[in-house]
């Protein structure tokens, strides 16, 4: 019994890299730091890695259908921004600023949808420039303060008992959905069609266009859900929040087994990945790692976690 | 194939002029001309920081008084970018340059642009290394540091955690150098120094992690208010009460947070001043008149005693 049982979490390791990387980094913690394994700790970690990991479930629907989203951190200050302004200087309910924040994130995704489908530009390209003009409308609403986010926001960033952290919770609200709309929905089916072979989707009937579009929104969306939270972390909406989230987003969706060429990904990768991210950040902080070394640290981890990955394919 | 080349030029051409009407209708500033009109052009390193926004504003107000005109132009952090606003500026026409480095190392070559164009330029907030500037506006980083020191070993006495800039950043240098030479003043210990790159959520996930290894711990110093906010929100209960933190900018928030007392001070500069300042040596420059070569705008402690004095 115990062999089978064993030899079983032998497959669940080798067949996910990622998943035996963030183990070896958590057990090299807790040997290290004696501080790391503690269950505050731990929720911490999950809290820290909450707006990276919403982020990433909505790259991973980008990168699986081959494209690349890089306006999402952009996109997450700009909704954020737009919700605690409409709170705080229109005078508008909470929960419709939320709305307004969130509709601002689908907007925004429909924009690089719409330029990647309809207008044929790259999506490196098209979502590079929306990158851009988020940022600057994100200035432009805040006119460069910090406001004040409503309860409803804030309420996204706090804690509904010691041990129960709200993000945490949407973190793993948004991990089920993700999962769901990648092995359940038509448009998840779709995505990995349009990874895959986007002439072949075409020719056996999809919508490629109008599929596009929807990847783009549900991105947006993911983006603007991440902006909420980490400005309800914060109680507090900055012009420059997120600044390179984008990045660690992709980081995570690739560490956890994607492939930049589409086709490939899943909804578990991706949330180990983000993992990855946050144990390591978490783990360099307790151990007091120089500030010049860090950034060392992080690119040669994440280069390591792909590099293995990469290597247990080809050796099958 | 000729045929697509004169089209493709058409729409590059079509694309140039829709592009520069819209640059014309959004630029504030014409190119200076003649009539005796003043252009002064500010180069300011980010306007994604409150700070740098009030200096701008606090720049844009004097030149209105003196009825000067004023171009501003912002870097975006990226000292590359600024090098190549400031030479766009040597071509403009402008009467004097008001410099706000990006980073004090990396300015130099810009330095040099406004000098072979003869235009007297004037560093604001930061200095530029290696380079010729006719005045120098700026608050004394080093001594911001000190007086940190200073005020957090008279709120708390124990172990303390110091949340660093941007690593490298000129700021971050000089205000943990300050710190630290202001260290041996107090009963405080310096336990972790850890790097938050001057981000409010960064603040808030570095704070919660160093208090996971050091819950014992007393003060903190940030090395800008947005970090101090994020580290405030990371104590939660016990910012303010067992656990003294301060800050360093006086920015609206961080000056509100004062007030509520959960920042015990905050090192406060005064950006508008120093925009003020700037303006007005530049001015000075452009019309041919002395100038000061070096303006220092004090820095100021705020406690919650005069925290209304800063306030607006």
């Amino acid at each position: 019994m115990t062999t089978v049982a064993s030899r079983k979490n032998v497959k669940v390791l080798s067949d996910n890299g990622a998943l035996a990387g963030l183990l070896v980094l958590v057990v090299a913690l807790s040997l290290l730091a004696p501080s790391f394994l503690t269950t505050q700790n731990l929720l911490n970690v999950g809290v820290q890695a909450a707006v990276v990991a919403v982020l990433a479930f909505g790259s991973t629907f980008v990168i699986v259908s081959g494209g690349i989203d890089l306006s999402v951190g952009s996109v997450a200050a700009l909704s954020a921004m737009v919700g605690a302004w409409s709170s705080a200087e229109a005078g508008l309910p909470g929960p419709v600023a939320l709305l307004l924040g969130l509709g601002t994130g689908v907007v925004a995704g429909l924009v690089n949808g719409a330029l990647v489908s309809y207008g044929k530009l790259p999506a490196f390209i098209a979502t590079l420039a929306m990158l851009s003009v988020a940022r600057g409308l994100t200035l432009v609403v805040s006119q460069g303060s910090p406001t004040t986010t409503p309860d409803v926001v804030s309420f996204l960033g706090s804690n509904l008992t010691p041990y129960l952290p709200v993000p945490l919770l949407v973190m793993l609200v948004f991990f089920g959905i993700t999962g769901f709309v990648l092995s359940r929905t038509y448009s998840g089916r779709a995505m990995y069609a349009i990874g895959g072979n986007e002439e072949a989707a075409r020719l056996s009937g999809i919508d490629v266009r109008r599929q596009k579009l929807v990847i783009y929104a549900l991105s947006g969306l993911f983006a603007a859900v991440a902006g909420m939270l980490l400005a309800g972390r914060l109680s507090s909406a900055g012009p420059q929040a997120a600044v390179g989230y984008e990045l660690d987003a992709i980081a995570a969706v690739v560490i956890g087994g994607a492939s930049l060429s589409g086709g490939v990904g899943r909804a578990t990768g991706t949330l180990v990945g983000a993992l990855v991210l946050a144990v390591l950040r978490n783990g360099l902080n307790q151990l007091q790692v120089s500030p010049f070394w860090q950034q060392v640290v992080i690119g040669a981890v994440i280069a390591l976690a792909v590099l293995l990955d990469t290597l247990r394919r080809r050796t099958r | 194939m000729k045929g697509m080349t004169k089209m493709k030029f058409r729409g590059v051409a079509a694309l140039s002029a829709v592009a520069l009407a819209a640059l014309t209708a959004c630029g504030s500033g014409s190119p200076a001309g003649g009539g005796g009109e003043i252009t002064v052009g500010l180069a300011i390193s980010t306007l994604d920081n409150p700070y740098f926004v009030a200096l701008k504003e606090g720049a844009e107000k004097a030149a209105a008084e003196l009825g000067v005109k004023l171009t501003v132009v912002d870097a975006q952090n990226d000292a590359t970018n600024q090098i190549n606003q400031v030479q766009t500026f040597t071509t403009q026409g402008v009467k004097a340059i008001i410099i706000n480095p990006v980073d004090s190392k990396q300015a130099a070559p810009a330095a040099k642009a406004a000098e072979n164009a003869n235009i007297p330029l004037v560093a604001v907030d930061r200095s530029v290394d290696g380079g010729k500037v006719v005045s120098e506006v700026a608050s004394d980083n080093v001594q911001g540091g000190t007086l940190a020191a200073i005020e957090l070993g008279r709120a708390a006495s124990g172990e303390v955690v110091h949340l660093q800039g941007i690593p490298g950043a000129s700021a971050a240098r000089d205000r943990g150098q300050g710190f630290e030479q202001g260290l041996n003043s107090g009963g405080i210990k310096v336990v972790a120094s850890q790097p938050a790159d001057f981000n409010r959520a960064k603040g808030l996930d570095v704070m919660t992690n160093l208090l996971q290894a050091n819950p014992g711990i007393k003060g903190v110093f940030a090395d800008n208010d947005e970090m101090a906010l994020g580290a405030i929100k990371a104590l939660g209960d016990r910012a303010g009460k067992d656990v003294a933190v301060v800050g360093f900018d006086g920015t609206p928030d961080g000056l509100k947070a004062v007030e509520d007392g959960t920042m015990a001070a905050t090192i406060a500069q005064q950006p508008d001043v120093l925009g003020r300042k700037a303006v007005e040596q530049a001015v000075k420059a452009a019309r041919g008149e002395a100038v000061q070569e070096v303006v220092d705008v004090e820095v100021k402690v705020v406690t919650k005693k005069n925290v209304a004095e800063f306030k607006k």
